[in-house]
């Protein structure tokens, strides 16, 4: 039997899971929310965690109903991330793993979203398609580790739907994402974008900048409203997500996949990958939007494998890293 | 149309369907023939399909016109029906994709397979440094769509241009276009260094040396166009991926 409890905080995201044997006991999170037309910054974004982390932490010990004395291992983000919100959250993990007694692990965030995705749908060995706010990876297993087989080559899925949303000064709240899904269900007419596959790999840096110079112009005319505009993005930048991933699906000879990341929770993307999959015979797994957007038990889940499988870490090397890719991570816990 | 007449009393037979084409063979005015169809994909808008469809089927017949121009080796293209998104082209005869080449070296002499690649590798680099220097960017260099075909014994393509009795035949061009930029090349290049690692692990010293016949095929200007491919291997490293 293993009980993990993660921590979470490389992005606007605060959360703190308890996992014990595959069951999500608790996991509380909470959201940096900022104004319309504003993105976070790492500052305040690490005060939001440090002001929430205390209160969230009892919350989720609180609904898991445990003894802090039951809990095998402490995990929190080591990165990808942003460097201050990573080491606010990360220096409360230390302090309770030195108050409890416990031994630490740092565990990858992109692995996390991985294991998590594959615990809550029961995928054996799929194709992944994961999007969030600051990754677009296309990701296989093999020989000990997830392999990225396509990714983007410049800005990251999230990033440029953010950062459309606010050109349409759209809410923050619950996430800009959420907001320009709403709105694209009430476009209709498609305006054609950039669409730039290259390989395995997509890049959306043209297509962003094309929208951003032409969205004040087309909305003055009256040519297109915004909803119009949300729905082509959307139609556009999906439909190159799920080009790569049947190429990588087709490349690997796969016949599952799984949607993880935030962006992942966007019901028109589920859709189209699983008409995707039913054309091939294959089978699609996504989650909603409490596994898929940033949360503690993921960071659980991922510890509580790596855990089992016998990994420790020392502690001078519990730190933190911005940059930890995927494919450095040797999954020991995966045949 | 006559030649569509001709094509059409011809069996078809389904050999592959990838991700957004059905391969046949087939013949063509008599001749052995791949018959490459674009299939429309359900996922994706009406319009945008149309476009797609379009546009791959002109730039996959455009990228096969330019390298047969400057002497690398792809499929010629026999006819295009564009109303039914369909290239027939040569069927490119006893052949198989490097990605099996590579598998089944790797299985028969896995202790030495680096070393029996290595010609494999000189080609390629060669090939691609070639097809850079006109300006062609392929869009998709993958070890799938790579085919080595097998020369007749003593034929008259024998010798030469040859890897060890094979050919090395570039293919699915859908993706191509032709620009000069750096930019363009490098990407190309770090896309078949990514598919070629991902697919092909432990094969870092392979990709050295493809990169060193790069240079020797492409001639003067290769090493800008190293340089980018540098830089855009550090922007994948350096992107702090947040979220
Ligand atoms: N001219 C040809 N001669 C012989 N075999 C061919 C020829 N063209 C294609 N093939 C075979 O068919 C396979 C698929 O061809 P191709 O790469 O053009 O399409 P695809 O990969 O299915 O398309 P997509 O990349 O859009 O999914 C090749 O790997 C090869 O085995
Ligand atoms: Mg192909």
């Amino acid at each position: 039997m293993v009980i993990a409890i993660g921590f979470e905080g490389s992005a606007n995201k605060l959360g703190i899971g308890i996992i014990k044997d595959g069951v999500v006991l608790s996991n509380p999170r909470r959201t940096y929310i900022t104004p319309p037309g504003q993105g976070f910054l790492p500052r305040d974004t690490a005060k939001h965690h440090q002001d929430c982390v205390l209160e969230v932490l009892k919350e989720a010990l609180d609904t898991a109903k445990i003894d802090t004395n039951d809990i095998d291992i402490v995990c929190y983000t080591k990165g990808p991330g942003m460097g201050a919100p990573l080491v606010s959250v990360a220096v409360v993990a230390r302090t309770v793993a030195q108050l409890w007694k416990k031994p630490l692990l740092g565990v990858n965030h992109c692995i996390a979203h991985i294991e998590m995705g594959r615990l809550i749908t029961g995928a054996q060995n799929p194709t992944v398609l994961y999007v969030s706010g600051g990754n677009t990876q296309v990701i296989s297993y093999s020989q000990r580790r997830y392999r990225i087989f396509g990714e983007t080559i410049d800005i990251a899925v999230g990033n440029c739907l953010d950062r459309f949303a606010r050109v349409l000064k759209l809410s923050n709240n619950p996430s800009p994402g959420y907001n320009i899904e709403q709105m694209a269900k009430r476009g209709k007419k498609f305006l054609e974008l950039p669409y730039v596959v290259k390989g395995m790999d997509v890049s959306f840096s043209g297509l962003l900048s094309f929208i951003e110079e032409r969205a004040n112009q087309v909305l003055e005319s009256g040519e297109f409203t915004p909803e119009d505009l949300c729905f082509s993005l959307q139609e556009t930048i999906f439909a190159m997500l799920i080009e790569i991933t049947e190429r990588a699906m087709a490349h690997c000879g796969s016949q599952e996949v799984l949607i993880v990341g935030g962006v992942g929770c966007n019901k028109r993307l589920q859709e189209m990958m699983g008409i995707m999959a039913d054309e091939r015979g294959a089978k699609l797994f996504a989650t909603d939007e409490r596994f898929c957007i940033d949360n503690g038990a993921m960071i659980a889940q991922a510890g509580s494998e790596m855990f089992r499988s016998g990994q420790t870490m020392a502690w001078e090397d519990t730190f933190c890293t911005q940059r930890y890719r995927t494919d450095e991570v040797e999954v020991t816990w995966r045949d | 149309m006559a030649a569509e007449g001709a094509a059409e009393r011809d069996q078809m037979v389904l050999l592959k369907q990838g991700a957004e084409a059905k391969i046949y063979s087939g013949t063509f005015m008599g001749r052995p023939a791949i018959i490459k169809e674009r299939f429309s994909k359900a996922y994706r808008h009406p319009d945008l399909d149309k476009s797609l469809t379009v546009q791959r089927t002109k730039a996959e017949v455009r990228s096969i016109m330019r390298c047969r121009m400057i002497g690398i080796c792809t499929p010629a293209v026999y006819f295009v029906d564009m109303e039914r998104h369909r290239i027939y082209m040569e069927h490119v005869a006893a052949s198989i994709t490097v990605r099996e080449y590579i598998a089944d070296l790797e299985r028969s002499c896995s202790a030495n397979h680096v070393s029996a690649l290595r010609p494999l590798a000189e080609k390629i680099g060669a090939t691609v440094g070639l097809m850079h220097s006109h300006n062609v960017i392929h869009g998709d260099l993958t070890t799938s769509n790579m085919l080595l075909s097998r020369l007749p014994k003593d034929g008259p393509d024998a010798g030469g241009d040859t890897l060890d009795g094979y050919r090395l035949v570039l293919i699915d061009f859908g993706l191509g276009y032709k620009e000069g930029l750096a930019e363009d090349k490098g990407v190309d290049l770090y896309v078949l260094e990514r598919a070629f690692l991902s697919t092909h692990p432990n094969t870092e010293a392979l990709f050295s040396v493809i990169l060193e016949h790069y240079k020797l095929g492409y001639g003067k200007g290769a090493a800008d166009v190293i340089n980018k491919l540098e830089e855009i291997r550090m922007r994948g490293r350096k992107r702090t991926m947040v979220g």
